[in-house]
């Protein structure tokens, strides 16, 4: 840069600089771009597992043995089906083997043998072929997680294990469909029972409970601020507030939420009122942030239209300037709600990290979330559990994809260029 | 608004009709007024539910021992005469650990940030901007306890194996795994944040700079860049505090291992960590144990309070300078 009257000895460098800068520029962007589809990308290949499962049909004795036809629903089914896999492979013979055999279908067993019965009483007396759910091992072989070149003590089934599959397989008695069950049950300790359906109303009731507060505090809380607030330091407080409220960890909010609303106003602990309460006062910034610019892109000339009609300033502000300002005030809800649906810290705070699995139909009862049920089957000790937390996650993303998408949509059908 | 006149009865109607009116206003008015105060009762609530608890484990461990205690081994004692009943509270392996992992994210944010925003700002194409932008932004939108999962089974295990395979010894839970994730989600944050404030630098400055012949890169370096430094500040403050108050991940990835260590292969714990340790599952509310959540919980409120007024007053008053 100094040497001006000969520059082309340097030319040639800074050319050289000119370029390399832009790669260190193109570079950023593939790197962070790269992390994120290596991100969504592993999470997508291991969940995807976890939507389908794995069925084995077994032939089992319903004869008078076994069930009483006068009195079926006192029938021991889970020992009928263990007779059943004990038929099924005489080999097993040792405490041992026996216990593998019983292994290899879900500890549901029973249970899949009584609603079976329930519907199909005229099965009573007879034999019939049942489908089982199998294990979370068993379904790890069928899907091809094994690896089976690993040496035996290395891998979770024994040879032997592997051998039973595959002679069932080979008789055409293992089939794998899409796991529904995944999305109507609720948790459970054995991964290929444990579904989600307990988390998702738990978030849906919280959302719920969030957007009935959130929303409307945060759009007078904006009408105020932007159309009649005068400038004093009163409203300087209020909006220094809200920025800094913006920018306050998420875990501050659930510590509040423990102290104050748990312990002094004595609400119930791991509920989804709590919850929603906790979030709504986390994304209240968020919206009226939101809802502050969309009421100020609204032109002047509308108010001023409307106030020289005679319209009072609060008519003028809630017949003609808040209506036009709504879609944007949608979009900043949207984008609130799914922050709110992907937070997970404060609703530890507040025990929304118990064991549920009853589905939660008020929102006093106790609850988790979605990504709370992440959060805990992602330390669950099961091998198992690993795809079901990443199929959990793609269910959340698909959710918060949605929302997104829908305040895309919905700014762009509704975007007024005044 | 509009003068009214008593003279005729229906004009009477009128002025007790816009009388009824004047009173709604005022009720409309009040609750606008209550709803736009919720935010600055929510900051009071903050403060004063976390003093009070504070005040509380205070009360019980002296201040000084919690701010330059080297020990960290909450516990609550099962007998009255057990050897250190109270267990220890010194908060400096906490705090140096939380610097640690948020120090490692800012030396990830900062460049990969940086240069995306100043190459999309700078550099790119309409078309390749408008698809990159919102690609980035992506990233600002999963959920953190994605990231936890993601730091936790795949980045640690696989630093892990790295590690080994050059005869390193790296921690399950190390700090560089949930430094390295915690610095890939304030990507975002960092590069969006400079973008606007790279973009409100005047171009009359950079068409002086390349009118003199500087190459487009020499005028970003010397041109542009020092004239954004305080807004580009103000974003890297407030993604340090953004960093600092992450939780999910460092809880996920970073383990409860309270080490006073500046090694980023070691296991280390934060501040958020510990306060998830200690108020998840545990019912009892009295004791030092779950009340010192508080008191951590108030360091880190006043830190990243101190990290936010900072920043977004040096944005602020950026942006007045070129408006």
């Amino acid at each position: 840069m100094t040497d001006l009257i000969s520059p082309s000895s340097q030319l040639k460098g800074r050319k050289s600089a000119e370029t390399r800068f832009q790669w260190y520029g193109r570079g950023a962007i593939f790197v962070s771009l790269l992390f994120l589809v290596v991100m969504v990308g592993s999470i997508l290949t291991k969940g995807v597992g976890a939507f389908g499962t794995t069925n084995v049909a077994i032939e089992v004795d319903l004869g008078p043995d076994a069930i009483d036809p006068a009195n079926p629903a006192d029938a021991r089914f889970e020992k009928i089906v263990k007779d059943a896999l004990k038929t099924q492979f005489p080999e097993a013979k040792k405490r041992k083997d026996r216990r593998m055999i019983y292994g290899l279908l879900s500890n549901d067993m029973g249970f899949e043998l009584e609603r079976f019965v329930e519907a199909n009483p005229e099965a009573i007396g007879g034999t019939a072929t049942v489908w089982f759910r199998a294990s979370d091992d068993f379904d790890a072989v069928a899907k091809g997680a094994v690896d089976r070149s690993l040496p035996e003590d290395e891998r979770r089934m024994s040879d032997k294990e592997i051998a039973w599959i595959d002679q069932l397989t080979e008789q055409g008695a293992v089939e794998r469909t899409f796991n529904w069950s995944f999305f109507t049950n609720g948790d459970s300790r054995e991964p290929e029972l444990a579904g989600i359906l307990s988390a998702l109303m738990g978030s849906a009731l919280t959302l719920l409970v969030c957007f009935c507060i959130s929303f409307p505090v945060a759009i007078l809380a904006a009408i105020y601020l932007e159309e009649f607030a005068p400038k004093n330091r009163f409203s300087d407080l209020i909006e220094v507030n809200i920025n800094n409220l913006a920018a306050v960890p998420s875990i501050v909010f659930g510590l509040l939420g423990l102290s104050m609303f748990l312990n002094t106003f004595g609400m119930p602990r791991s509920s989804p009122l709590v919850g929603g309460l906790v979030l709504s006062l986390m994304t209240l910034p968020t919206i009226i942030i939101a809802a502050r610019a969309s009421l100020r892109a609204v032109p002047p000339s509308i108010r001023e239209a409307a106030l020289g009609m005679g319209a009072s300033p609060v008519q003028a502000t809630f017949h003609h300037v808040a209506p036009l300002a709504l879609p944007g005030i949608l979009t900043g809800t949207i984008v609130g709600m799914a922050q709110a649906l992907g937070e997970t810290a404060p609703l530890l705070m507040i025990g929304m990290v118990a064991f549920i699995v009853d589905v939660p139909d008020s929102i006093l009862e106790p609850a988790t979330a979605l990504p709370v049920q992440i959060f805990l089957w992602a330390d669950a000790p099961e091998r198992a559990f690993v795809e079901k937390t990443s199929a959990a996650i793609i269910v959340l993303l698909l959710f918060l994809v949605t929302m997104n998408i829908i305040a895309i949509l919905l700014r762009r059908k509704f975007e007024k260029r005044f | 608004m509009a003068t009214v006149d008593t003279n005729t009865p229906h004009d009477a109607l009128d002025l007790v009709n816009s009388q009824r009116k004047k009173g709604v206003e005022f009720v409309v008015m009040a609750i606008l007024i209550l709803c736009s105060l919720v935010a600055v009762l929510v900051t009071v609530g903050i403060v004063l539910s976390l003093i009070f608890e504070a005040y509380r484990f205070f009360e019980r461990i002296p201040m000084t021992e919690f701010l330059f205690g080297t020990q960290w081994s909450p516990q609550t004692a099962l007998r009255a005469d057990q050897v250190a009943a109270e267990g220890a509270f010194g908060a400096v392996p906490l705090i140096t650990g939380t610097l640690l992992i948020s120090f490692i994210a800012m030396c990830v944010a900062t460049p990969l940030g940086l240069m995306s925003a100043i190459y999309l700002s700078e550099y790119a194409s309409k078309r390749f901007r408008d698809f990159v932008k919102p690609a980035l932004e992506i990233l600002a939108g999963i959920p953190t306890v994605v990231y936890g999962f993601f730091a936790a089974l795949t980045v640690a295990p696989l630093l892990r194996s790295g590690g080994e395979s050059v005869g390193l010894n790296v921690s399950s839970e190390s700090a560089l795994a949930a430094g390295l994730i915690m610095g890939m989600m304030i990507i975002p944050l960092i590069s969006s944040l400079s973008d606007d404030v790279i973009n409100s630098v005047p171009q009359a400055m950079r068409d002086a700079s390349l009118g003199l012949g500087a190459t487009h890169s020499e005028t970003i370096r010397k041109v542009v860049l020092p004239s954004a430094i305080p807004g580009v500040a103000g974003a890297l403050l407030l993604a340090a505090s953004r960093a600092i108050g992450e939780t999910m991940i460092v809880v996920m990835a970073a383990g409860l291992a309270a080490n006073l260590t500046a090694n980023p292969l070691e296991a280390v714990t934060t501040i958020t960590a510990q306060i998830v340790a200690l108020l998840t599952g545990d019912q009892e509310f009295d004791s030092a144990k779950t009340l010192s959540a508080f008191a951590l919980g108030l360091l880190l409120f006043v830190v990243t309070l101190c990290l936010n007024i900072i920043a977004l007053r040096i944005v602020r008053k950026y942006q007045e300078q070129y408006d």
